[in-house]
This record gives structure tokens, sequence and C-alpha cells, in this order.
């Protein structure tokens, strides 16, 4: 069983096994991803202390000043400091995914467990379920979900929980079936252990691995996801720095030759998700050949 | 296979069932009453009142509003839009003619691209194949508003070979001249998935025993390629191209809104923005039913494609 990795607006969600950054995944590039993460969770966590400007400060005397020794990254529109402004975006810009990434990844694993573990009805009922939110794409489900409620980070970050907990879920499915056949679960069984515990135990530490390299690759195409519904308008809201509403804020800028306010926060976005997506893939090669 | 057929065209009517559930759910989910809902800080005359009043039938029981509200939008009637007053099905219609163009602009281009560097790679292993790897992914991890950007401050600002966003332009040769930006940004990021799916499909052909049969008898290498090796690779080709037409729709409310394209995804973009719900509920629900039916449709296409899935066994599941 391999992992799914689902790319934005949800294309090849009927396609798994297609993974574009596998064979990038060896060696340097895969150290150098992890440290590119590492540094970026440093960043937001260390924002308030190493940003050299108050986010939100504005300076209209400043605006759209470019690459000078006060501002390393020069100013938007407003006259705010382009480099402050990144470093406090990845917070929101970690933060969307991790919530993200952690509701469908518990959501996903108790409905794939239960699926395979249950067998029957029950196993039809979640799987038919599953299979229709997979269905419909994320992006659409958050933009109906966000004229619904307003726009603001909550309703981005619930339909994209909802959208993606079908990828852990059928994963963990599959790779929990596959467990449970083996001849260590009916032991414990015998030895009349109840099925939560075997399934808390035992069968859980041992796909949690599997698990885990799906939810890095996931929290990528989140990062993305959220991003692009931020650019439109409907996630963070501005005065907030966050990166996909920087682009957005950062676009007119672009037509009078400013091109840092919203090229810099581009190359961060790419940045973070080819990152996170070969740390995926590097863990999801490392797990299948330490099982073989 | 008959089965198959009947399973998937049940889950599809499932699927559409589910989301027009939601889809008009949505109004009485919204907190407050569905009436200061819809009209969203617009005057609360009497007569607009009424009208709404009438258009969601907020007077009759739950089910017999969905029932005529479904009724009404299966016959096309999608009601009328806040913002610009008139029928939402008019509205659709004056900006459909805009996104087809530009989801077929991009097609086309994912085709060619996809395809063309696809196959290359894996002809060329070293240095064109590293090439062709490292491009696609970064394509594939570079959303859609970001390329948008990179093109329109290189060939727009920089070189100004192409408009910038905004416009009107007039007459087709002109309309494909301003989308052709908007097109590659939406291409970029499916292109770089298509050519690793070609240059996958590929070698996987060129390792099997009839080509290397086909190549000691002495068959050019160019025959041998075009017809034993990419023949073959065209079925996963065109089924995983087929799904991207359905991915290609909904990432164009994000392009379109990049360069202001005046089409459906920019409407919908537009009419979340403006609280016009009758647009937005119409949008949504057309659109996931087009992506359902795009990618009923390709499921269906590939045995006809490729014989071997159904021989195999590997289409339906």
């Amino acid at each position: 069983m391999t992992t799914t990795a689902p790319p934005e607006s949800t294309v090849l969600r009927r396609r798994p096994g297609l993974r574009p950054l596998r064979l990038l995944a060896q060696g340097p590039l895969f150290t150098a991803s992890v440290a590119v993460l590492a540094l970026l969770v440093l960043i937001a966590v260390l924002a308030p202390v190493i940003a050299p400007y108050d986010p939100e400060a504005l300076d209209l005397t400043a605006s759209l000043a470019g690459t000078t020794g006060e501002h390393l990254l020069g100013t938007d529109q407003s006259g705010r400091d382009v480099l402050s402004r990144l470093m406090y975006g990845a917070r929101t810009g970690l933060l969307g995914p991790l919530l993200v990434v952690g509701v469908s990844t518990l959501l996903g694993t108790l409905l794939g467990v239960v699926a395979a573990w249950r067998g029957g009805w029950a196993d039809s009922v979640l799987s038919r379920s599953m299979d229709m939110v997979f269905a419909v794409p994320g992006l659409l489900l958050a933009i109906l979900l966000v004229s619904v409620v307003g726009p603001g980070m909550t309703a981005p970050v619930i339909a994209m929980a909802v959208a993606y907990t079908p990828y852990v879920g059928r994963l963990v499915r599959g790779i929990a079936r596959q467990e449970k056949a083996r001849p260590y679960i009916e032991s414990y069984r015998v030895q009349g252990w109840s099925g939560w515990n075997v399934c808390l135990r035992h069968l859980l530490p041992n796909i949690a691995a599997t698990v885990f390299a799906q939810s890095a690759m996931n929290f990528g195409y989140a990062l993305m996801d959220l991003a692009a519904l931020s650019y439109l308008g409907f996630g963070v809201q501005p005065p907030t720095a966050d990166w996909g509403a920087m682009i957005n804020e950062g676009q007119s800028a672009v037509q009078q030759g400013a091109m840092l306010p919203a090229l810099a926060p581009s190359a961060c976005i790419v940045l973070a998700v080819v990152a996170f997506g070969i740390v995926g893939e590097g863990l999801a090669d490392r797990i299948a050949r330490r099982k073989r | 296979m008959t089965r198959y057929l009947v399973g998937r065209t049940l889950g599809l009517l499932a699927v559409l069932l589910v989301t027009s559930l939601v889809v008009f759910g949505s109004i009485h989910l919204a907190p407050g009453d569905p009436v200061s809902f819809l009209l969203h800080g617009r005057p609360a005359t009497p007569e607009a009142v009424a009208a709404l009043r009438s258009q969601y039938h907020l007077d009759d029981p739950l089910p017999v509003q969905y029932a005529k509200w479904l009724g009404a939008f299966l016959q096309g009637d999608f009601g009328s839009s806040a913002q610009f007053h008139q029928d939402v099905s008019t509205l659709i219609g004056s900006r459909l003619p805009g996104t087809a163009l530009l989801v077929g602009y991009a097609a086309l281009l994912v085709a060619l691209i996809g395809v063309t560097a696809g196959i290359l790679a894996a002809l060329r292993p070293g240095p064109l194949d590293r090439a062709v790897l490292l491009g696609s992914g970064v394509a594939t991890a570079t959303p859609s508003f970001v390329t948008a950007i990179a093109l329109v401050s290189l060939f727009s600002v920089r070189l100004g070979w192409f408009p910038g966003p905004g416009g009107t332009p007039v007459g087709f040769s002109e309309q494909l001249y301003h989308l052709t930006l908007p097109a590659f940004a939406l291409a970029l990021t499916f292109a770089g998935l298509l050519a690793r799916v070609t240059r996958s499909a590929m070698l996987d052909e060129l390792g099997r025993e009839h080509v290397e049969v086909a190549r000691a008898r002495g068959v050019p290498g160019r025959t041998v390629v075009r017809r034993h090796v990419l023949r073959n690779a065209l079925g996963p080709v065109v089924t995983v191209g087929g799904t991207m037409l359905a991915g290609l729709l909904i990432s164009t409310s994000i392009v379109e809104t990049a360069f202001d394209v005046p089409g459906l995804g920019s409407l919908l973009v537009q009419s979340v923005t403006a609280k016009d719900f009758a647009v937005v509920q119409a949008i949504t629900l057309l659109s996931v039913g087009a992506f359902v039916l795009v990618n009923l449709a390709v499921d269906l296409l590939a045995p006809l494609i490729d014989p071997r899935l159904s021989l195999h066994g590997e289409g339906p599941s």
C-alpha cells in the first residue's frame, strides 16, 4: 500500500499512486527539505522576536520602497515591511494546515480503522460516505461554506478538514485491513484482548508511520489550498500577515513594476509545499524499504 | 461490466443528491433568519422580502421547499441574481463561453506540454530526464495563482509580450491573445502531472518484451516508439488527462480572479464577496455536477481506449 498524494484542486483524487515528488525524495534533497521545514517552524515560533518591524505597521511614506538596508525585502503598497510580514505569515501559513491535517488525520484514522476492523455493513457505509466526500472538490466546499458563514479562517479550515479526511480514511482502511489479517492480531484476540485494546496498543502503532508520512504530504497540499482561499479573499483577512493574502494585496503593485511584495510570498509557498512533499515522499519510501 | 456501470451511475446520483441537499440546506444553516441571510444588508423592502420568500418557497415546509427548489433547478431556473438584477441562468450563459475557451486552451497546453515533456524524458535518460523531473516536480507544487503572478511579472510587466489582467478584448483572436497567460497559469500544474504520468507509462512500455523483440528484428527506433510504445502508453495518459479536465474547471475560479477574466469562476468568487447567494448555489451545484460527470465519463471510457484495462480487471474496482 502506497501513500496517496492529493494535489491542488483534487484532480488526481481517483489516481492514487501518482506521486510527483517521489523521485526527488532521496539523499541531499530530503535532508535539505527537513532543514527548510525546521527553519520555517523556527521562524514561525520566533517571529515576534526576530521580525525587524511590526508586520501591520503602516508607513505610507515608504510605500513600495525597494530592497534597502532598512527593509531587506522592501515594503508593500502600505509601506509595511515585506520580510516581517513573511515571518509572521509563516504562523498563519503553518497553523491552518496544522489544524486541517490534525483533524483530518484523527478523523480519517478513526473511520478507517473502524471500517477495516468491523468490516461488513459498517465498512460499506463508511467507505461509501468517504467516496462521496472524495467526489466533491474541497475548494468548492470551502467557497460554499465561506458564502454561508463569511470570510475568515474558520470556514476554509473546516471545509478542508472534511475534504482531506477521506484521503487518510482510505489509506488507513487499506493498511489496517492488511494488518488485521496478520497472525499477531489473531493471537492477541485468542489471548482474550478486547478489540479496542488490540487496535489501540498494537494495530495503531504499526500503521502510525505510514499515516504520518501521508500527513506530511497532506500538510503541503492543505497549505496550498488554504493559501489559495486567502488569495481569493476568503481566508485570513487583512491586515493580518498571510502569504496568500500578501499575494492578493501585492498583485496590483506587480503591474507598477514592484515584484517583491507578491513574488516573495509566492516563493515561500512553493518552497514550503515542495519541502513538505519531499519529506512526505522520503518518509514513505523509508517506511516501505524498512518493511521489506 | 453492467453491474459496474449501474453502480457508478448510482454513486454519481447519490453524490449529486447529497450535494444538492447541502447546497439547498446551507441557507438554513446560516445564522439567523434565511430572509435576512439572503438579503445580506440589502434594503428589506416588502417587495424584496416577498420575492425572496417566493423564490425559495420559504412559506412551505422544508421537504416541499427542497423539492420545489430542485425541480426549478433541474428545469434551468436558478433564481435571480441580487447584484446584477437578472436571471442567474442568463448570467451563467453569458459567462460560460469565456470559461469554456479558457479551459479548452489550457487543456490543449496541458496535453502538448505534458505529453511532449513526458515522452522526451522517457526517451532521453540523463540531464534532460532529470530536468523534466525537477521541472514537473516544482510545477506540481506551484499553485496557479503563484504561476499567474510570476507570468504577469515576467511576460506582461518586464517583457510586455502579453497584456496584463483586465481589459476587454474584441474579436476571437484578440481574446485568445488575452487568454494566453491565464491558460498557461491554469495549465502548468496539470502539465507537470501529465508529464510524470506520460514518462512512467512510456518507461513501463519501453521495458516490455515485445518492444525488445521489435528492436531485435531490426524495426527502426522511431517506428518502435510510435507503434509499440506510444500507442500502449496512451491509455493511462488519456485517463489521467481526462480527470484533469475536471480539475481545470475547478481551478478557473482562481485563475480568472487573478487575471480578471469575466468567466464563471470569477463570477463565483465575486458572488461570494457580494453575498449573491443564488449565483453561488447555482455555480457550486453545476460545477460539482460537471466535475463528477467528467470523472465518470473518463472511468467509463478508459476500458474502451485501452481494452487491456477491462481484461486485467484493473478498471472497475
